[in-house]
């Protein structure tokens, strides 16, 4: 890999070096390297581009790197990516997608990733989306996340796109089992005349599952964000969905809430709060001795902290 | 020393103009002054105006020998000057670490933080990391504020009414800190308040009332006319202070 792919590997999967555990780096649309493990394995798909990732029952305090970085304008891939995860298993996933695109055509990446997550197993997913170059290409990612949890598991997304993506749409579907508990927490900041779209649905079907779908964004420049997070209680069940997001310059901000309650016993919350930095927190931070725009750094960046 | 001359301030209110101070004319070179008086007196405003959250209708504010009334609340702050508020302003995302870091204005460690929280009265591990949002208590957000105040240590710190949205309980505990606070901050204190335990502990009281000083000078002198409801006091000042 070149300097440009390896620093793109660091925005996403902050990866200095070749990281510990089991691994797939795709650059350019090409496998740029692979480890598996005793209890992980990463098997190429044989009927279309993607890879199938295998975790072992049982398996604890390992993780799962696959990172994809491109490089190269005018690449459009989709890429099919499976998770199978036995049951009782604690591992760690990271993945991303860095664009550095310096042509004109655009660049796009089109990430499918399902996730089956065994009885009692925990997993937390950590997803960064970064794009950069100064071409006139746009960098596009569509990511698509379904997940479907078995009895008892536990999931935990972190999703991040803060920098250089032009336009994204995320659409990302779950299941939950009896007792099993999702938690999706999304951090977006967009600029220019960029558009991110998060289209979340998660069904509670089983008794006792719970989700919690955070969002935190800001929207700067005339940039433009849609959240929408629907939610089906179809069980004795408990589901909230937050959208928190700051507006600054022309960016647009839409929450659309849709919370549907098919079971007498499904409790259902949506949150959305959207404004622009208050004026007491800018004037706070000034008497600490900070410009206005520091001022505006500091709560932007600890808002999305 | 701070000077304030002439300070007239105005707001327009139904097409007309209003005032809220009238020619206040001050100059603050002692340790711990309070400014009481009832409410709509003004003492608010006047609290602001020093921080350059509002500016002057009339009169020049001198700091140091300098005039600061052009400069705006991030060019006062740098010059020393530091303004509690009254309502402490809640952030989500920013921790209690972050907000004293930017207070003291360079990269202090935990244990440094910490002792500022301590200082206050929190325990400073339980508190370190915490959000400065909704799930800290009213009383737990002052202390915080006054940890601000203290990583600052400028030569002026102004308190505005620190016993304003908390209970007693937790106020009696917040006036311990008040009594050691001007050993801890190297420079005048100028507090806004109602409470006789503040009043107690000032070199001198000056008492602001219908937008004018009505009364000012060292404690000895102020206080027993406040307490023996002075004639230009409203009467729910003196129930305040009684």
């Amino acid at each position: 890999m070149d300097a440009i792919q390896m620093s793109l590997l660091e925005q996403v999967a902050g990866l200095h070096e070749v990281p510990e555990g089991a691994y797939n780096i795709r650059a350019n649309g090409q496998k740029a390297a692979r480890n598996t493990t005793a209890h992980i394995d990463i098997v190429t798909k044989p009927d279309k581009d993607g890879i199938d990732i295998i975790i072992q029952p049982g398996t604890r305090n390992e993780s799962v790197h696959i990172p994809v970085v491109l490089s190269q304008s005018g690449l459009h891939e989709t890429v099919y990516n499976d998770f199978f995860i036995g049951e009782d298993c604690d591992v760690t996933i990271v993945a991303g997608c860095g664009i550095h695109n310096c042509g004109v055509q655009d660049a796009e990446h089109s990430g499918i990733h399902t996730f089956h997550v065994g009885k009692n197993s925990r997993v937390r997913y950590v997803e960064r989306h970064y794009g950069e170059g100064d071409g006139e290409g746009a960098n596009i990612m569509n990511p698509t996340t379904v997940v479907e949890m078995d009895e008892g598991s536990y999931m935990e997304m972190e999703t991040t796109q803060i920098k250089g993506v032009d336009s994204t749409v995320r659409t990302t579907r779950a299941k939950l089992g009896a007792g099993a508990t999702l938690i999706i927490k999304e951090k977006v900041m967009t600029h220019g005349h960029q558009l991110a779209k998060s289209d979340f649905t998660v069904d509670l079907d089983g008794e006792g599952c719970h989700t919690n779908v955070i969002s935190r964004s800001v929207a700067r420049g005339s940039s433009k964000q849609v959240f929408l997070a629907r939610i089906n209680g179809n069980a004795a069940c408990y589901g909230h969905s937050e959208c928190d997001a700051i507006i600054m310059d022309q960016g647009v901000v839409s929450a659309i809430p849709e919370v549907t309650a098919n079971c007498l016993d499904a409790q259902l919350i949506h949150e959305a709060a959207i404004g622009k930095i208050a004026g007491e927190q800018l004037i706070k931070l000034m008497t600490l001795g900070l410009t206005e725009k520091e001022a505006e750094e500091q709560i932007v960046n600890g808002f999305l902290k | 020393m701070l000077e304030l001359q002439h300070i007239d301030f105005d707001v327009a209110q139904d097409g007309e103009e209003k005032g809220i101070l009238h020619d206040v004319n001050l100059t603050i070179r002692e340790r711990f002054v309070a400014i009481t008086g009832p409410n709509g007196g003004g003492k608010s405003t006047l609290a602001k105006l020093i921080a350059g959250i509002l500016t002057p209708s009339q009169g020049r504010i001198l700091f140091d020998g300098e005039d600061i009334t052009d400069l705006n609340v991030t060019e006062r702050a740098r010059k020393g000057i530091s303004f509690a508020f009254q309502q402490p302003v809640r952030f989500k995302g920013l921790t209690v670490k972050d907000l004293i870091t930017l207070a003291s204005g360079r990269n202090i460690g935990v244990p440094e933080a910490c002792a500022y929280l301590s200082e206050v009265g929190l325990c400073a591990k339980d508190y370190i990391d915490r959000e400065v949002d909704a799930s800290l208590s009213g009383g737990e957000l002052k202390r915080i504020e006054i940890a601000t105040i203290m990583a600052r240590s400028t030569s002026l710190s102004v308190f505005d009414e620190p016993e304003a949205g908390i209970d007693l309980w937790s106020f009696s505990n917040l006036i311990q800190v008040f009594e050691h606070l001007h050993e801890k901050i190297n420079g005048s204190i100028l507090i806004i308040s109602h409470q006789e335990r503040i009043l107690n502990i000032a070199d001198r009281i000056i008492v602001l009332s219908a937008g004018r000083v009505v009364n000012d000078g060292p404690r000895k002198d102020v206080l027993p006319t406040l307490l023996g409801g002075a004639p230009n006091v409203c009467s729910a000042l003196s129930d305040k202070v009684r």
